[in-house]
């Protein structure tokens, strides 16, 4: 019950992309469609999973002056995996994703429930928790991806659901993600308090 | 404290070992699947192996790309050449283009490129499509370079994105200086008055010949 | 407080009568020498245009105003309508409907509603749904009609380039002087006619709703800057008349870089915003990818426009 909670609170009351406002670059960087959105979210979530579950069960043996290094190597291995995975196994994903991937190493919702949660609970709910942020991320990613797709360009998941002369290309571009971004907080953020 | 760091960037490097062997293959073949399907699409039919005997040719103005050449029979059909440019609107654009025995403009397929979306990013099928100008499939550049419309030439440019219009023509340019420069077509040796300084190197005698004279 | 007759204020005691309805309508009257000279060039599209896009802006400040933010309409005090006529003016005459409501919609609800509301604006309404059009719908945005005598097309004219981009690209076409005086160019509705502009702002100046500093000092800059370059190198850089004249400086300077809310309060403040802007606008125009620089300058200015009024702040009474 309790791990259900936890996995609750990454989804929606802490969600880190509407709520924590954490790890902006690759919200804003990478959602320019749905699926560049989910797929970036999964990356993370698989790497928050990985990394909260190994943190958890190492943290009696790190000492505490060394356990940020500590930390950002074993995030970085699994970056480092899941980049490889990737372009050995989806190229055209790869392509379009290449450059933020390595980026997860700094991404600060990994290295962020790492010092906050994992260093500090046993390693169920560490897993939990991050199954839960993870998710929260791939869910904003994905729904920013959404609007800034449809709207840029009329698809959804590459699917068309309106002519695509029909699209403002600003919510392709970087100014777009902001505007989205700034709507979606606020719509959210309305939703929440009502 | 270095122990327990240094125990975990061993284990660390081990794993990442193991998956790099594991995976290496994959990368690997998943590259050059993407290589020669684009090999495939930009030339005639061959029946060699282009990658394995891709060369290094200069181009008109010192550039090094990657011709891929295609035979059939041993006779050289045609050919893919890797070329680039840094002028595009968002910088670096590489494309590979396709070129037949008489230099003809077979396909072109585009690399890698950062031009913004709806715009610059059109040129994926804007020179392919067969409409006004716009296409440059079929076309010969034996006599002269191809220019957009704007610059006095006749391709017309991707609307509202005549700089990424302008690059691409110019790395599909210097591809075809590289391909011309290789001697393997017959009919199109004549280069344009801008590359008059460039050697052809004979592929039958070897002998050099200079350009100078047709200035 | 309306309903007391009676009440205790600090000062000001005496009002001068200024009202921000006042201005915005002294700002609408200025603008109608301009309205003309495009309905003359542009005709039937420029009736559209401008009709379309005011309309468009009053319902939108109506409808968010009273169902978003749940209080009395501010309709009536003529911000929203100058928002709506100068976006049309910052409009090509051949713009289909449906973008110009998306270009209402920007202006108002992001760069207006969203702070706020009127006065709370970091941002040049009308300017932002034209740079959010510009940026969505390039090809539609840079396709400018072909002036004509009260031509009764829309969406079917003929279409030219602007002075700028001839600049660029074919030097020879540059209309003359004389034309760009009257309008004779092609352009967005209210970028043509540099007359008509400058009645505008005799107006203005007359009406003492703007003062002059900041449409000298920025048209300044630009002559200045471009008539450096020209010197420099006079087969690359236009003259610095035709860079005036052209593209949407004089109505930038004149209309949107005053605007109230959006520009520094004092005069050393509105001296640094304009040579701000102008040195902007000529940059982004000599050497930047987009041949007008004018409403991105501009913008990007409005941003610094609290830091200059941090900085610059007027005298205590009696201070020094």
């Amino acid at each position: 019950m309790n791990d259900m909670k936890v996995l609750l609170n990454g989804i929606i009351k802490e969600n880190p992309v509407f709520v924590l406002l954490l790890g902006m670059c690759p919200t804003l960087g990478t959602t320019s469609s749905a699926m560049n959105g989910l797929a970036m979210g999964l990356a993370t979530t698989f790497v928050l999973i990985c990394s909260n579950v190994v943190v958890s069960s190492l943290k009696s043996l790190i000492p505490d002056q060394v356990r940020i290094p500590a930390f950002i190597v074993v995030i970085a291995t699994f970056v480092t995996v899941v980049q490889m995975c990737m372009e050995a196994y989806v190229p055209d994903l790869y392509a379009s994703l290449g450059l933020f991937i390595p980026l997860i190493v700094v991404n600060c919702i990994v290295l962020g429930r790492a010092e906050a949660f994992a260093a500090k609970n046993r390693i169920i709910p560490s897993f939990f928790d991050g199954v839960g942020i993870g998710l929260g991320f791939a869910l904003a990613l994905t729904l920013l991806g959404a609007v800034r797709e449809l709207f840029g360009t009329g698809n959804l998941f590459g699917f068309s659901l309106m002519p695509e002369e029909y699209g403002s290309l600003i919510f392709v571009l970087a100014p777009g993600a902001f505007i989205a971004l700034g709507y979606l907080i606020a719509i959210i953020d309305k939703l929440r308090k009502a | 404290m270095l122990l327990s760091l240094t125990i975990i960037c061993v284990v660390a490097g081990g794993l990442l070992a193991g998956v790099n062997m594991l995976t290496a293959d994959a990368i690997a073949l998943s590259k050059a699947t993407a290589l020669a399907e684009a090999i495939m699409k930009v030339t005639p039919e061959f029946d060699n192996n282009p990658v394995q005997e891709a060369e290094i040719v200069t181009s008109s103005d010192g550039a090094s790309l990657l011709i891929y050449p295609a035979k059939k029979d041993g006779k050289q059909v045609g050919a893919a050449v890797e070329s680039f440019t840094m002028n595009g609107f968002s910088g670096e654009i590489r494309l590979i283009v396709g070129f037949d025995a008489e230099g003809k403009i077979i396909d072109y397929s585009i690399l890698q490129h950062a031009e913004t979306p709806g715009l610059g990013s059109k040129m994926e099928e804007w020179f392919k499509t067969d409409k006004n100008k716009q296409s440059i499939l079929g076309r010969s550049l034996g006599n002269g370079n191809l220019r957009v419309s704007k610059d006095g030439g006749d391709v017309d440019a991707i609307t509202a994105s005549t700089i990424t219009s302008r690059a691409f023509l110019e790395a599909i340019n210097r591809a075809y200086s590289a391909y011309a420069g290789t001697d393997a077509t017959t009919g199109a040796t004549g280069t344009d008055g801008k590359s008059g300084a460039t050697s052809q190197i004979d592929a039958e005698t070897g002998a050099t010949e200079t350009e100078g004279g047709e200035l | 407080m309306e309903n007391n007759n009676l009440y205790v204020s600090p000062s000001p005691h005496i009002h001068s009568g200024d009202s921000i309805s006042k201005n915005m309508y002294g700002v609408l009257i200025a603008l109608i020498p301009s309205l003309l000279v495009s309905l003359y060039f542009f005709g039937l599209g420029a009736l559209i245009v401008t009709v379309t896009s005011v309309a468009a802006c009053l319902i939108f400040e109506f409808v968010i105003q009273k169902f978003l933010f749940k209080k009395e309409p501010t309709l009536w005090d003529g911000s929203a309508a100058i928002t709506g006529v100068l976006l049309a003016f910052n409009l090509p005459s051949n713009l289909p409907v449906w973008i110009i409501l998306i270009g209402a919609l920007a202006a108002i609800g992001i760069g207006k509603m969203s702070f706020g509301g009127l006065g709370n604006n970091i941002f040049n309404p009308a300017l932002v749904g034209r740079v959010f059009l510009l940026i969505s719908f390039p090809a539609q945005m840079t396709t400018w009609p072909v002036p004509g005598k009260f031509p009764m097309t829309y969406l079917d004219g003929e279409t030219g380039a602007t002075v700028l981009s001839l600049i660029q690209w074919n030097r020879e076409a540059v209309p003359s002087h004389v034309q760009m005086l009257t309008g004779d160019m092609g352009g967005s509705l209210g970028e043509v006619g540099a007359i008509a502009l400058l009645l505008g702002l005799a107006y203005m100046l007359f009406r003492k709703i703007i003062t002059w500093h900041i449409p000298v000092y920025l048209i300044g800059t630009v002559a200045v800057f471009t008539g450096i370059m020209h010197g420099v190198n006079p087969e690359k850089y236009a003259d610095p008349l035709t860079h005036i004249l052209s593209g949407g400086l004089l109505l930038g300077a004149i209309f949107m870089a005053t605007d109230y809310v959006t520009s520094p309060l004092t005069r050393t403040g509105m001296i640094i915003y304009a040579i701000g802007i102008g040195l902007l606008t000529s940059v982004i125009r000599l050497f930047g990818a987009y041949p007008e620089g004018m409403s991105f300058a501009i913008l990007i200015m409005n941003a610094f426009t609290p830091l200059i009024n941090s900085y610059v702040k007027p005298k205590h009474f009696g201070g020094k």
